[in-house]
C-alpha cells in the first residue's frame, strides 16, 4: 500500500501538533511536524508530502486577532508554494487556529481557486465568539453536501471546541450565499437531532450555523471543532454511559483524508 | 522615524464584545448613567514608511475588513447628542508587549522597517458622568494603576520607553558601622526584607572581610535569603507547647513532612523535595513530576498578569527540573472574597473579589491555553477573610524520560540564559511576597509584578526539548523568584559562577547591572552548556526565533563573582550565600478554642438546606471557570473535569493519558478545607489529605502509587499562636502521610498572608493547606466517573458517617461553626481506599463519588443530576456511628473516608464480600423518575426535590 505523507505545520504558539500527528498516524499516514521556518528556508520540501495540516494553537498568541500574523507570514513567503500543493490535487486540513489561518490568508473559501491567496478584500472572517470569552465544550456537528473529500455524508458527529475566536462572518450576505450555493459549507453545529439552534448549540454565535468551510475543489477543510481530540473513545467526555465503547468520530475525517491520497494520487 | 496612530474598531453590526463587557462592569460599579461603550484597539508605531504602506498595513495587518473598521491618526469624540468620554489605557514604560512584539513581525513580513511598536485600548463612553465617577471607572475597571496609566480626551499620548544607555556606576552600602537602627534602616530602604537578625549576620560577614558590600552583593544575599526562597520559616527549630505539653522540632520541616517521605522510603520516589518538582515513577522509560506554587501578593495587586505569571512561572518548574520534563497537566486552585461583597466595605488599596476573581481566572486561561497545556483539575474556595489577600495556587504535571531526572553541570560549563529578554519587570518580587502587604503597596510594590508573554515561553519549550534529547546541554532550572540571581546561584553553589551581566539580552537600555540580576522577567531559563556545545545548541535555538545567549561560566572556585564590561562588580562566597543565614528558634504554641454546637430544631424536611447549601458559593457549580480552559488539549483526557450526560456533571478527579499510545494514566486531585482549621488545623490537614486520596480513588487511580504535595499559606507566623497552627497542621502531615502511605514529594509555603488596612487594622487569611494528589491508572479503559448510570442499580455509602457537623456547610448556611470537626480514622480510611480501587478495578462500580462539602444530601443529589435520573435513599441503610441519630446530621455531616457507589444488582454479592470489615451500607436506588427523594430513619420524607431544581440551584451561583 502506497505511504501517504502527511506534514503538520509548527510555528511560535501552534500547540495541537503533537496530538494531529498522532491521529495522522493513527489513520495510516507517515506525519511529521515541521517548523515554518523549515518551509520557508525551502518551499519545494512541500513536494515530499500529500497531506497538509495547519493545526490548532495560538499562533503568535493570537495577538492582532487569531490567526492573523501566521496568515500574513504565510502569504508573504508560501503563496506560491501553498498554490501548487493544492493545485497538485492534494489536500489541506485546518483545525481551529489552523482553520483561521486559512480563511485569514484567503485560502478559503478559496472562491477563485488558490489565485485567491493574499490579505486584501477577504470575504469570510472568523471572529470573536458572541460570548466574548474562550470556551471548551462538546458540539454536534451536521455534514452539508458531498463536496468536501474529508467528511462521511449524512454521518452527525460529535467533536469538542476550544476557542475564543470562531464566530464565523461574511462581507455580505451574497457572500452567504453563494457558501452555501456553491457547496462551501462543510458542517453545521447542530443540536442531537439534527437541527440548528442557538447558544450552546451554536457555540460562538457563527453566522448560517456554520462550523466548517471546504474550497471548491472539496480538497481542503478547514473547521473550529478539534477532530484530533476524539480518536480514542476514552476522549468523549462521558464515555462511561456509551454503549458503543469503539466510538470515535474524530478519526474519520483523518481516515478519509488518507484514504482520497492513497486512492487519487 | 514618523509616528503612526492606528485605531481598529468593530463595524456597525458587529458585537463589541470588549465594549459590552466594560459597560456591565460599569453597571456593577453602581454608574447607570453610561448607554454605551465603544472600544477600539490602538496601535502606536515608528517606523520610516509612508502612508500607500500605512494605509496596507491597516488593511492587511492590523484590520480584519470584514468586521473592523480602521482610522489613521486620533478620532475625536463622536458626533451624537450624548456626552462622550474618551479615555485610552496605555501600558507603563517598560511593561510587556506581547501584540506590539507580533505586530513588529507582521510589519518586518511585509517589507517594513520598524523602530518600535506600541499598543493601547481606547473607550468611547456614552452617557452623563462626572470627573470622580471617570476616575472611578478608569481605576475600578479600565486600568490597572500598576502597570497602566491612563489619558482623557484629546490628553498627549505618554512618550515611548526611554532608551538611555546605562553608565556603569558602581555602588557600594557603607554596613560596617550602622547601629541596629542603622541595620533595620538600610533594610526598608532597600526594601531588602531582612530582619536585624539576618543584617547583623550580613554586617558580621562583612567585618571580617574588612570591606563594605556592593549594592549587588546584599542584593543577591536578600534574594537567596529571602522567606520566598529558603522558607527560614518553616526550616526553623521550633518549641511547640500544645493543650500544656511541650514539643520540640529540630527543624519543623525536615520533622514532619520530609520525615515521612523519607520513613515511608517508596522505591518509586525518584528525586523529592531536591529538584524544581517531585519526580516519581510513571512507566518503565518516563518518570511524572508535580509542583505546585503559589502567586498571591502579585495576583492581589494585578489579578491578571500576577495569575499568569504564576500559572507561567509553575510550568517552568517542571521544565527545569531534572533535564527538563515536558508539562503535560496544569492544576489551578483559587482562594477569593465572597462575590457579592459591597463595594464600600473593601480595604482601602483592595481590588474588589469579583475583579480579582475575574482577572485571575482570565489570567489563567490566557497563559495556560497559550501554552497548549490542558487545564484539568481545580477548586475555588470563597471566604471574607481572602478579600485583601486571594490566594491563587497554580500546579504543573510533566513527564519525564528516566534517564534526564538528575542534572550535571561542572566546572568549565557555560552559562546561558534563554528565552525572554530581561527587563526591569518583577524587580524585588521575591522579597516583596515574603512581607506583609499593606494599603500602600499598590503603589510602592508595582514594579514587583511581572507581565508575561505565553509564546516566548512556548517556544522556549519546543527548542529545549529538541535541546534535551539531543543532549546539548548539562544542566537547567527556571529563572524564577530573585531572577538570575537565584538561578546563577543556586546551579552553581558547589562550583563558583561568574557572569557578565551586560551580556544579558535587554528588552530596553538603561537597566543598571543590580537590576538585571535580580529582575523576575517572566520566561528565562539557565541552562549549562560544555563549551564544545555552545554553536550547536545555539544554532537550535536561532532556527525557530529563540534568544539563547552565554552570559558567564561555571567555575571551581565556590565564589560568585559578577562583572560588569570587565569590571568586577560584586563577589560573595557561594558557602555563605548558601549557608549563611542564621538558624531561627521559635515559639509556637496552640490551644483548643472553646467553642460549642448550635442548638438547631429538627425538621420534617430539609429541602431549603440542600437547595442552600447546593447554591453556597464554596459548592456551586465552577462550570463558568471551567469552561474557559482548555482542558483537553494534547488529546490525553480521560476523565474530564465536567462529566455526566450532559456534560456537566462535577468530576472528583482528572485523568489523562500523558502518552497517546499507552492506556497507561495519571490521575490529579485536591483537598482543602479552610474552615475546619477555625477548630482545629491538625484535623483540617488530614481532612484534606484524605479529600485529595478519597477523589484520586473514585476515578480508579492506585491507592499505593499515591503521592502528595503541601501548600501551607498562612499568616503572620512571627506569631506564637499563627506558627502553632502551622505546626498541628504539619503533624498531621506526617501522621496522614505515614497512615495512608503517600509521600509528600514537593511543596511550598506562602507565609505573611496578612494585610494591614489604612486604619491599623490586621487581616489575616483563614489557616490554608492544600493537598494536592497524583497517582497512576494502570488502565484508563477501567475508569469511573461519578454521574448515576442505570435505574435499577443500587446504592452503597462505604465508611461510618459520624456527628461531625463542626465547620460544615450545613452550619455555614446556619451562621455557625459548631465544634465537632470530621476526624480521620486513618487505618479504617486507607483500608477502605484500598477496597473501593479494588471493587473499581474488577469492573463492579458503575460510579463513584466523593461524600465531602455538603455531605451525603449533597453527594447524592450531585450524581442524581449529572447522570440526569432519580434517587431514591433511606438513611436507615446508613452505616454510622451511634451518636449520629438525627436527620440533618446524617444528610449534611462531612464526616471523612466515605464514598457513594453505584453498583449493578448483579453484582451485590461480589461487592459485599469486598467490602467485608468496612462500615458500608446500601442506602438506595437509581430511579428514573428525576426526584431525590431521602427517607429519615422515622420514615419522614426530608429530602423531596426534582434534579432539574437540583441543579439549578447548583449553577445558577457562579454563572457570571
Amino acid at each position: 500500500m502506497k505511504q501517504v505523507k502527511a506534514l503538520v505545520l509548527r510555528a511560535a504558539g501552534v500547540n495541537c501538533d503533537m496530538e494531529t500527528q498522532y491521529a495522522l498516524e493513527k489513520a495510516g499516514a507517515l506525519a511529521e511536524r515541521v517548523h515554518i521556518n523549515r518551509i520557508i528556508e525551502n518551499p519545494s520540501c512541500l513536494d515530499d508530502y500529500q497531506i497538509l495540516v495547519f493545526p490548532g494553537g495560538f499562533s503568535y498568541g493570537d495577538d492582532v486577532a487569531a490567526g492573523k500574523i501566521l496568515a500574513n507570514q504565510v502569504v508573504h513567503h508560501l503563496a506560491d508554494a501553498l498554490k501548487k500543493f493544492i493545485s497538485d490535487g492534494k489536500v489541506v486540513l485546518g483545525i481551529c487556529n489552523g482553520f483561521q489561518v486559512l480563511v485569514k490568508t484567503g485560502i478559503l473559501p478559496g472562491f477563485n481557486g488558490g489565485d485567491n491567496i493574499n490579505l486584501k478584500d477577504l470575504p469570510v472572517s472568523i471572529t470573536n465568539n458572541d460570548s466574548g470569552k474562550f470556551e471548551d465544550r462538546w458540539v454536534h456537528l451536521e455534514p452539508a453536501g458531498d463536496k468536501c473529500i474529508f467528511i462521511n455524508p449524512g454521518q452527525r458527529i460529535y467533536l469538542p471546541i476550544a476557542h475564543g475566536e470562531g464566530k464565523v462572518v461574511t462581507k455580505d450576505t451574497a457572500t452567504l450565499d453563494r457558501l452555501k450555493s456553491d457547496g462551501h459549507v462543510a458542517f453545521r453545529y447542530v443540536d442531537s437531532e439534527g437541527n440548528t439552534g442557538k447558544f450552546p448549540i451554536n457555540p460562538n454565535g457563527s453566522t448560517d450555523s456554520i462550523a466548517g468551510l471546504t474550497d471548491p475543489t472539496g480538497r481542503v477543510l478547514g473547521l473550529m471543532p478539534h477532530p484530533e481530540r476524539f480518536v480514542h473513545n476514552t476522549q468523549h467526555p462521558h464515555w462511561g454511559r456509551l454503549k458503543d465503547r469503539s466510538r470515535a468520530d474524530g478519526i474519520t475525517i483523518f481516515n478519509n483524508a488518507v484514504n482520497y491520497v492513497r486512492d487519487n494520487l | 522615524m514618523k509616528q503612526w496612530r492606528f485605531e481598529v474598531c468593530n463595524k456597525a453590526g458587529f458585537p463589541d464584545v470588549q465594549g459590552d463587557n466594560v459597560l456591565d462592569d460599569i453597571k456593577e460599579l453602581g454608574i447607570n448613567t453610561i448607554e454605551m461603550v465603544h472600544s477600539a484597539r490602538v496601535f502606536l508605531i515608528e517606523a520610516d514608511f509612508e502612508k500607500d504602506f500605512a494605509i496596507r498595513a491597516a488593511e492587511e495587518l492590523l484590520t480584519d475588513m470584514v468586521c473592523e473598521d480602521y482610522y489613521i491618526g486620533r478620532s475625536g469624540a463622536p458626533a451624537g447628542p450624548e456626552k462622550a468620554t474618551l479615555i485610552e489605557v496605555h501600558l507603563k514604560s517598560g511593561v510587556t508587549d506581547p501584540v506590539a512584539e507580533s505586530v513588529v513581525a507582521g510589519l518586518s513580513d511585509m517589507g517594513a522597517k520598524v523602530k518600535n511598536v506600541r499598543t493601547a485600548r481606547k473607550y468611547v463612553l456614552l452617557g452623563n458622568i462626572t470627573d470622580a465617577q471617570r476616575d472611578m471607572i478608569s481605576r475600578r475597571v479600565l486600568a490597572n494603576d500598576c502597570i497602566e496609566d491612563v489619558i482623557y480626551g484629546s490628553d498627549e499620548e505618554p512618550p515611548s520607553a526611554h532608551t538611555k544607555a546605562y553608565e556603569l556606576e558602581i555602588s557600594e552600602i557603607p554596613i560596617r558601622k550602622l547601629d541596629d537602627d542603622g541595620l533595620v534602616e538600610l533594610s526598608k530602604k532597600k526594601d531588602l526584607f531582612l530582619n536585624l537578625r539576618e543584617m547583623q549576620t550580613i554586617q558580621k560577614h562583612y567585618q571580617d572581610l574588612k570591606r563594605d558590600p556592593s549594592d549587588i552583593e546584599l542584593e543577591t544575599l536578600a534574594q537567596t535569603w529571602s522567606e520566598h526562597c529558603v522558607h527560614k520559616t518553616l526550616t526553623s527549630s521550633v518549641d511547640m507547647e500544645f493543650n500544656g505539653e511541650k514539643i520540640h522540632y529540630d527543624n519543623l520541616l525536615k520533622d514532619t513532612v520530609f520525615k515521612a517521605t523519607k520513613d515511608l522510603n517508596k522505591e518509586w520516589c525518584i528525586s523529592v523535595f531536591a529538584d524544581n518538582a517531585g519526580v516519581v515513577a510513571f512507566d518503565d522509560k518516563t518518570a511524572v513530576c508535580f509542583k505546585v506554587e503559589t502567586h498571591n501578593h502579585p495576583s492581589a495587586l494585578d489579578p491578571y498578569g500576577g495569575a499568569a505569571t504564576g500559572i507561567g512561572g509553575v510550568i517552568r518548574d517542571p521544565m527545569g527540573t531534572g533535564m527538563g520534563a515536558k508539562p503535560v497537566a496544569n492544576t489551578d486552585i483559587f482562594c477569593f472574597g465572597l462575590p457579592d461583597k459591597k463595594l464600600d466595605d473593601i480595604p482601602k488599596g483592595v481590588l474588589h473579589p469579583k475583579r480579582i476573581m475575574k482577572g485571575v481566572v482570565s489570567g489563567v486561561r490566557d497563559y495556560g491555553n497559550r501554552m497548549g497545556i490542558p487545564t484539568i483539575n481545580g477548586a475555588i474556595y470563597f471566604d471574607d477573610r481572602y478579600t485583601a489577600n486571594p490566594l491563587v495556587f497554580c500546579g504543573n504535571i510533566g513527564l519525564i524520560p528516566n534517564d534526564m531526572c538528575f542534572k550535571h553541570q561542572q566546572s568549565g560549563n557555560i552559562v546561558m540564559v534563554i528565552g525572554g529578554k530581561t527587563g526591569r519587570d518583577g524587580i524585588h518580587g521575591a522579597t516583596f511576597s515574603s512581607g506583609q502587604m499593606t494599603h500602600e503597596h499598590e503603589t510602592i510594590f508595582s514594579h514587583a509584578v511581572q507581565i508575561g508573554n505565553a509564546i516566548t515561553e512556548k517556544k522556549m519549550l519546543d527548542t529545549l526539548l529538541q535541546a534535551r534529547d539531543r543532549g546539548l546541554y548539562e544542566a537547567i532550572t527556571d529563572c524564577g523568584a530573585g531572577g538570575l540571581s537565584s538561578a546563577v546561584g543556586e546551579m552553581g553553589e558547589k562550583l563558583g559562577a561568574e557572569v557578565d551581566l551586560e551580556k544579558v539580552p535587554l528588552k530596553y537600555a538603561g537597566l543598571n547591572y543590580t537590576e538585571i540580576w535580580i529582575s523576575e522577567a517572566q520566561e528565562r531559563m539557565v541552562i549549562s552548556v560544555k563549551p564544545e556545545k555552545v554553536d550547536e545548541i545555539s544554532k537550535l535555538f536561532a532556527a525557530e526565533d529563540v534568544e539563547a545567549t552565554v552570559i558567564g561560566r561555571f567555575t571551581d572556585d565556590k565564589k560568585l563573582t559578577l562583572k560588569y564590561n570587565g569590571q568586577q562588580v560584586g563577589q560573595l562566597d557561594m558557602e555563605f550565600l548558601h549557608e549563611g543565614i542564621c538558624k531561627y528558634s521559635r515559639k509556637a504554641t496552640w490551644k483548643q478554642p472553646k467553642l460549642n454546637e448550635p442548638v438547631i430544631d429538627q425538621k420534617d424536611n430539609y429541602n431549603d438546606e440542600l437547595l442552600g447549601i447546593l447554591s453556597s458559593y464554596n459548592v456551586a457549580s465552577k462550570e463558568w471557570v471551567i469552561r474557559q480552559y482548555d482542558h483537553e488539549v494534547q488529546g490525553g483526557s480521560v476523565v474530564k473535569p465536567l462529566t455526566g450526560a450532559a456534560n456537566d456533571g462535577p468530576s472528583d478527579a482528572a485523568v489523562i493519558r500523558p502518552k497517546l499510545n499507552s492506556d497507561r494514566g495519571v490521575a490529579v486531585s485536591c483537598g482543602m478545607n479552610p474552615m475546619y482549621g477555625d477548630i482545629d488545623p491538625y484535623w483540617m490537614a488530614l481532612a484534606g489529605i484524605d479529600e485529595a486520596i478519597r477523589n484520586i480513588v473514585c476515578v480508579g487511580a492506585r491507592p499505593d502509587r499515591i503521592a502528595i504535595l503541601d501548600n501551607f499559606c498562612w499568616g503572620d507566623c512571627t506569631k506564637p499562636e499563627t506558627l502553632g497552627s502551622v505546626v498541628r497542621a504539619s503533624q498531621a502531615c506526617y501522621d496522614g502521610a505515614m497512615g495512608f502511605e503517600v509521600p509528600f514529594i514537593s511543596g511550598k509555603d506562602s507565609l505573611n498572608n496578612e494585610f494591614l488596612c489604612d486604619d491599623g487594622t490586621e487581616i489575616s487569611i483563614p489557616s490554608t493547606l492544600l493537598i494536592s494528589a497524583m497517582s497512576i491508572v494502570d488502565d484508563v479503559n477501567k475508569c469511573v466517573m461519578m454521574d448515576a448510570k442505570q435505574p435499577g442499580n443500587l446504592l452503597f455509602v462505604v465508611g461510618l458517617t459520624k456527628n461531625e457537623l463542626g465547620g460544615s456547610h450545613y452550619y455555614k448556611i446556619k451562621g455557625h461553626l459548631g465544634a465537632n470537626v470530621p476526624t480521620v480514622d486513618i487505618k479504617t480510611a486507607a483500608a477502605t481506599a484500598k477496597r473501593i480501587y479494588k471493587a473499581i478495578n474488577k469492573g463492579l462500580v458503575v460510579s463513584c463519588h466523593d461524600c465531602s462539602e455538603g455531605g451525603l444530601a449533597v453527594g447524592l443529589a450531585e450524581m442524581a443530576f449529572a447522570g440526569g435520573f432519580g434517587i431514591k435513599a433511606d438513611l436507615k441503610g446508613l452505616a454510622k456511628a451511634k451518636d449520629c441519630n438525627r436527620a440533618d446530621t446524617q444528610l449534611f455531616s462531612e464526616s471523612n473516608s466515605r464514598y457513594i457507589v453505584e453498583i449493578e444488582p448483579d453484582k451485590f454479592d461480589q461487592f459485599a464480600k469486598l467490602m467485608l470489615n468496612i462500615p458500608f451500607g446500601q442506602i438506595g436506588k437509581v430511579t428514573d423518575d428525576k426526584k431525590v427523594v431521602i427517607f429519615s430513619e422515622d420514615n419522614k420524607n426530608v429530602i423531596d426535590i426534582d434534579i432539574e431544581t437540583l441543579k439549578k440551584a447548583w449553577q445558577e451561583p457562579l454563572s457570571l
